[in-house]
């Protein structure tokens, strides 16, 4: 056996069935022995795109998403991604070519240091330098990418390892000694957190990205349920609780809705699950955030823990585990008078659209949720579109909204769509992206068109980067710069020219029979939704201020 | 305020770029770093000198334990340790200053390891300050050259 069919053996351990990748030289053992495997090789056209896809692979399968790159510029064409994932703590395994060991260091042709340059940005990363380890570092790539906080690992292939004849087999055997994975909280602390929700009044669950890795839905709603307790999320944490949930109170931070962020800033007891602070929901302000309440705080990365906000009980361990020891200890806390005051920020402060028969974005979202599936997948790209669907996309279960939330990467949606059907083939997946957006990875059209995925994309079409604009507009005095999409192409014809079929909308009359047709359409449809340049996401927390100072309320 | 951790690696190619990179992205200042290989060769000993409040100090600590090649952080600042430098210093000296110089040298039990016409080499272990006062009682003759090693420390043993 060669390396390259050693590497394919191992991934076939880990249970691995789709790699999204793009060839190149220095893998020609490996594209050579693909043929003779199980594993089936999604061709993207180009190595972001590949990247992207085995994250959105992941977000919606709760599998470690496999992307697989050449040497070189293959490699760092894949940074941007690997970034992206590990800022959302998705599991991916990097397969990257490299140039042979005794080249290695020469600047030779298509050689970078790639794991060098990812130092920052993976979990962990191999450069393989012995066939023979090929079965250990798959197997030890796998489990930290997807153990504890879980996040990307990069694998460094040198071409004369994939080529190497091995004839003895090697072990598979970790020889990971430090490496630990927190699962069971401190039982001691739990008791405390039990207390602390006994004796508040003003309680609320802050929870995220961490609540949908962990699997944690049930215990959430058990405590949310029993104690009556109010909840936001993140934007990474939508899902975690069905947004007609009577307990929800929408996304808290900048874009979020003002009862999300006023009851954090309220309460007297803030439950921080699977959370970061991030300063998106904090406005950067940690030392103003939530500053009435004693706060608890559970992750099982002891890392984030103390590094934004102080925790009064720190909780380091697996959420889905501690909720579950929570639940059994819970005395209900007396909440009635602050749902008063929550169901009147509610009233006083809900979100408003303009309903003035024009083809606004909400029109369109309250349309897809109409007609999609009410388990359809709704992948996003990044800017105003993404805020519109945060706030008004009804998102009913963990693992139904795949948005890029920390690095917040444009052209992110529509291979993260591709990844998503491909792990979901039954599934309705609807891409909402921008005119911005889509054009930073448009080449993944053809992708979609080779492998026949019936993704639906709604592209909101307004002309402009909204969301830059909409800041311009807002606090530069509509001093609008280097915003203009002049440029753009008749998209209708360029989803044609892939051969996917293309539909426009100007008006909201046209809305539903066009997203119906849409749906019922076998394969994919790329629909321009043209809508105009002055739609805002409101409400919003002014940049730099208290998160209670929203404009727009 | 300096805080000194013994940081425990893993003794391969790459780990302390993993190491000092996680200190410049995250903005931590390294005051300075010693490494070398332990008692047992497949680990290396970091002794990493760093300035920073407490909540920085714990901050550093799990950021570094979240690196899979590092596998033990012991912050030594509050211990009782026996900490030392080496410092390898060239001084001007002449006929004149010749024997106040290694005068100075004996009160600090430094060793002279070198001697030219015009300049004497001197080797001295002690703990930083030591070797910041005998350093500040050279420089009126003539600091030529000053090499350090950073700070290395060992717990003391328990009885």
């Amino acid at each position: 056996m060669n390396g390259a069919e050693i590497l394919l053996e191992a991934l076939e351990q880990e249970e691995v069935e789709d790699i999204f990748g793009y060839p190149g030289a220095v893998l020609l053992a490996l594209l050579d022995a693909l043929l003779r495997s199980k594993i089936r090789h999604i061709l993207v056209r180009h190595e972001q795109g590949a990247i992207h896809a085995a994250d959105g692979y992941a977000r919606v399968s709760s599998k470690t998403g496999v992307c697989l790159a050449t040497s070189g510029p293959g490699a760092t064409n894949l940074v941007t991604g690997i970034a992206n994932a590990y800022m959302d703590s998705i599991p991916v395994v990097i397969l990257t070519g490299q140039v042979s060991t005794d080249l290695l260091g020469t600047d030779s042709f298509q050689e970078a240091d790639i794991t060098g340059i990812t130092i920052p940005i993976t979990k962990h990363s191999y450069i393989v330098k012995d066939a023979r380890e090929l079965p250990r570092i798959v197997k030890e790539a796998f489990f930290i990418a997807r153990t504890g906080r879980p996040g990307p690992v990069l694998i460094d292939l040198p071409k004369d390892i994939l080529n190497q004849i091995v004839t003895k087999a090697a072990s598979s055997k970790m020889t990971l000694k430090s490496y630990k994975v927190f699962g069971k909280g401190n039982i001691g602390q739990i008791e405390e957190f039990a207390k602390s929700i006994a004796k508040s009044t003003r309680p609320v669950i802050y929870a995220g990205g961490g609540i949908v890795t962990a699997g944690a839905t049930k215990p959430l709603r058990a405590l949310v349920e029993k104690c009556n307790i109010p909840v936001v999320t993140t934007l990474m944490g939508l899902g975690c609780i069905p947004s007609d949930h009577p307990n929800f109170l929408g996304m808290a931070g900048m874009h979020g809705t003002v009862s999300a962020n006023y009851a954090l800033d309220d309460c007297d007891l803030l439950i921080a699950l699977g959370v970061r602070f991030d300063d998106r929901v904090t406005s950067g302000l940690g030392h103003k955030f939530a500053t009435k309440a004693k706060i608890v705080h559970i992750d099982i990365d002891p890392a984030e823990i103390g590094k934004v906000v102080r925790a009064n009980i720190p909780i380091v361990g697996d959420v889905h585990m501690v909720l579950e020891e929570l639940v059994s200890r819970l005395t209900l806390p007396k909440v009635s008078e602050w749902w008063e005051q929550i169901h009147a920020w509610q009233r006083d402060f809900p979100l408003r659209y303009e309903q003035d028969g024009r083809l606004s974005p909400q029109i369109i979202l309250g349309c897809i949720a109409e007609i999609a599936r009410d388990d359809a997948i709704i992948v996003t790209d990044v800017g105003q579109h993404q805020m519109w669907v945060a706030q008004c996309y009804p998102i009913t279960y963990p693992r139904q909204l795949v948005t890029s939330g920390g690095l917040g990467t444009m052209g992110f949606g529509l291979p993260a769509a591709v990844g998503a059907q491909i792990a979901k083939p039954g599934k309705n997946v609807v891409l909402i992206t921008g005119d911005g957006s889509i054009q930073m990875t448009i080449q993944e059209l053809a992708t979609i068109a080779q492998h026949r995925l019936p993704v639906k994309i709604v592209l909101m079409n307004n002309g402009v980067l909204g969301l830059v604009r909409q800041w311009q507009k807002m606090f530069y005095e509509e001093r609008f710069s280097e915003i203009q999409l002049h440029a753009n192409p008749d998209f209708v014809k360029v989803a044609e020219a892939y051969g996917i079929k293309g539909m426009r909308v100007t008006t909201a009359q046209e809305v539903k029979p066009c997203l119906t047709e849409a749906m019922n359409h076998p394969g994919p449809v790329l629909i321009d939704f043209v809508i105009s340049p002055d739609e805002v996401v409101l409400p919003m927390v002014v940049p730099g201020n208290a998160i209670t100072d929203m404009l727009g309320r | 305020m300096l805080h000194t951790l013994a940081v425990l690696v893993e003794n391969h190619p790459g780990v302390l770029m993993r190491v000092v990179g996680l200190f410049a992205r995250r903005a931590y200042n390294i005051d300075s770093l010693s490494v070398c290989q332990t008692e047992n060769p497949g680990i290396s000993r970091m002794t990493i000198v760093v300035s920073g409040d407490d909540q920085i100090i714990e901050q550093v600590s799990k950021q570094l334990y979240k690196l899979v090649v590092v596998h033990k952080v012991t912050d030594l600042t509050n211990e009782t340790i026996v900490d030392r430098e080496l410092a390898l210093v060239r001084v001007k000296v002449n006929a004149e200053t010749r024997m106040e110089v290694l005068q100075t040298v004996n009160v600090f039990r430094g060793r002279v390891v070198d001697m030219g016409r015009s300049n004497v080499t001197v080797e001295i272990t002690g703990d930083g300050e030591k070797i910041d006062a005998f350093v500040r009682s050279m420089r009126p003759y003539g600091l030529l050259e000053l090499v350090r090693t950073g700070t290395i420390a060992i717990l003391r043993s328990d009885n």
